[in-house]
């Protein structure tokens, strides 16, 4: 293979990383300060009783905590599979 | 049980409390007094020669950032206020993922023991890591002066020692972890302790909800009956969106960069271990701070709000004495001794991040240009442990009886402006200089400490003025923008063609670069390029 095309791989390989990075640094950006924004613009709403015991606030705040999870997962479950068998390609 | 009237024996010397406590520093000295005879070269000392496993780092990175504040302090907010201590839960959980998505595996690949060496890579040694290890010894600073005066009032209260003898066992046990067991031990010490916090706090959770018929709901609602409903809803901790946003941003991006968890993704083999090692990091600190949003409201159900601010008005004993409640003075012995083993463990962390900035980032690199030789570079970073160490004893007592809650937010606040913002350009921006880093890390730390000089907190409640010059408590808001938009421009005005040169070599190394540092594998890889590549100096 040729050093051109090489850097080229190398070129694609970071921008998928970029790219998926970004996109999932968003979800828990606009997550994290949706929440927020809730909390400081509307008190009665979060306030609010689903069932007896359980507010909005706290299952928002309780979904907030899992998502960083999931999207924690997301990322690392695309990242051992897709990317490093795309690095493991560029690397023969 | 009469809620009113719980009587408590915190305060008074709790002879089990020492014993679970004397249990837990002989087995993490075992540990240290194991881990020295492996520690024999800087990269042990600084990363337990990168053999940690994901999982265990996963833990003790979790150890690292679970400290005996977010325990007894959300506990306590939590207890006193209902909802509002589940927005600092949220808040210092999520900067978590961005850790993974942006800084893990970059950092990891091309770093060496601490975060200046990605901002350095490619860019002036000298000034960089002058201006980094200003950021990091800053950071560690706030942040031990907080643990320390924390920890002096902890035992004081849990054990019934004095403020002095506390702060000087914290320190001297803290010192023997680090001197001798480096990073090894430490890992170590933060995987034992992590554990040991888990299974109280799941164990205390656990007698708690025994009581409402193992449904949270039900206890939630117990407290909605006694205190009103307003304690499931937000209270007065958020008033200001524009405080909430910058309170946010400051919890989220400092934690990419604090010192003590950057070095972490040093200790494992790769960048797959380094991703992986945070996916278990969140779901631990997820479920901790979950279990600790119940243990308030079991604290302000089982006992009542003014038996807890009875005993501390800040509502930090509120875990403990619901322990103590729930379980009997045993258990009240055992989750004290669990959050002294927190403090120490927090505390050898810091050290060890900060000695490393002094030992590897200023002496071998700035001092001897990066021609110092091993058992040198190791005796340095042993005596930077060592003055640390004394050095935190020294302010922790200095500090005695001031409020020093503020310090934290602060080392998350220049950690944010300071740190986070360089690392990123550095891994993202072709056109960034020697001089953008620079004037973006100076420019973070100081307006950090500037702004929350003349915030309210400091301003209105430290000294007592009716108002503050800077309205917002936490500075992130306006300094972490302003950190980027500094470094953004200072390199814009002077562009350093070699450091744009050299950026095809960064992005190879960042996505590639893991391999070069497994051995077995060096042969496949270029050798000059791992040679040149490895930031500092290359001694074997």
């Amino acid at each position: 293979m040729s050093q051109k095309s090489k850097a080229e791989e190398l070129e694609a390989l970071a921008a998928a990383r970029w790219r998926v990075a970004a996109v999932l640094t968003a979800g828990m950006l606009v997550t994290y300060f949706g929440f927020i924004l809730l909390v400081a613009y509307n008190k009665p709403l979060m306030g609010q009783q689903i069932t007896p015991g359980l507010s909005l606030g706290i299952l928002l705040g309780a979904l907030v905590i899992g998502a960083a999870w999931v999207l924690t997962g997301i990322y690392v479950v695309w990242a051992n599979n897709r990317y490093d068998k795309a690095l493991h390609q560029y690397r023969r | 049980m009469n809620p009113q009237q719980a009587q408590t024996s915190i305060g008074q010397t709790n002879y089990t409390a020492i014993i679970f406590f004397l249990s837990f520093v002989g087995l993490t000295l075992a540990i240290t007094y194991w881990a020295a005879r492996k520690t024999k070269t800087t990269s042990e000392f600084f990363t337990a020669g990168g053999g940690v496993s994901a999982l265990q780092n996963g833990f003790a990175l979790a150890g690292d950032f679970m400290s005996a504040a977010s325990f007894l302090g959300i506990a306590g907010l939590v207890a006193l206020s209902g909802f509002d201590g589940l927005i600092y839960s949220v808040g210092w959980l999520v900067g978590w993922p961005v850790v993974t998505f942006l800084i893990a595996e970059p950092l990891r690949n091309l770093g060496k023991y601490t975060f200046a060496d990605v901002v350095a890579y490619r860019l002036k040694q000298t000034p960089v890591r002058i201006s980094a290890a200003i950021g990091t010894l800053t950071v560690v600073a706030f942040y031990l002066i907080a643990q320390m005066v924390g920890a002096g009032n902890l035992i004081h209260m849990l054990f019934g020692l004095s403020y002095e003898a506390a702060v000087v066992i914290v320190g001297v046990v803290m010192i023997l972890y680090v001197l001798f067991g480096g990073m090894i031990a430490t890992t170590w010490v933060q995987i034992v302790k992590a554990v040991l916090l888990l299974l109280g706090a799941t164990a205390l959770a656990v007698m708690v909800l025994m009581k409402f018929h193992f449904n949270p709901l039900e206890l939630f609602q117990a407290a909605a009956t006694q205190y009103g409903p307003e304690v499931l809803a937000p209270g007065k901790l958020v008033t200001n969106p524009l405080e909430a946003v910058s309170l946010g941003l400051g919890l989220m991006f400092g934690t990419a960069g604090l010192p003590h968890i950057l070095m972490r993704f040093y200790t494992v083999p790769n960048a797959k271990a380094a991703r992986s090692s945070v996916f278990y990091a969140t779901g631990l600190i997820g479920y901790f701070y979950l279990v600790t949003f119940i243990l308030g409201f079991g604290a302000s159900v089982l006992m009542g709000r003014s038996a807890i601010t009875a005993v501390d008005k800040g509502g930090n004993m509120a875990a403990p004495m619901l322990a103590e409640v729930v379980g009997g003075t045993p258990f009240l012995g055992f989750i004290s001794a669990v959050a002294f083993a927190t403090i120490l463990a927090v505390v050898a962390g810091l050290t060890l991040s900060g000695a490393a900035a002094l030992s590897h980032d200023l002496w071998t690199s700035v001092v001897r240009k990066g021609k110092s030789p091993e058992h040198e570079q190791l005796r340095v970073a042993r005596l930077a442990s060592l003055g640390l160490g004394i050095l935190a004893i020294f302010l922790g007592i200095i500090f005695k009886g001031q409020n020093v809650a503020f310090m934290v937010g602060l080392a998350f606040a220049i950690a944010a402006s300071a740190n986070f913002p360089a690392l990123l350009l550095s891994t993202l921006w072709k056109g960034f200089t020697t001089r953008g880093a620079v004037a973006s890390m100076i420019t973070g730390s100081v307006s950090a400490v500037l702004l929350i000089a003349l915030s309210p907190t400091v301003m209105v409640e430290l000294l007592g003025n009716k108002t503050a010059i800077f309205p917002l408590k936490n500075p992130g808001i306006v300094t972490m923008p302003l950190s980027f938009l500094v470094g953004w421009a200072v390199s814009l005005l002077a562009p350093e063609p070699e450091a744009a040169d050299r950026y095809a070599e960064v992005r190879h190394r960042m996505h590639v670069g893991a391999e070069a540092d497994v051995p077995d594998s060096a042969a496949t890889t270029k050798p000059t390029v791992a040679s040149v590549a490895s930031p500092g100096p290359q001694t074997t």
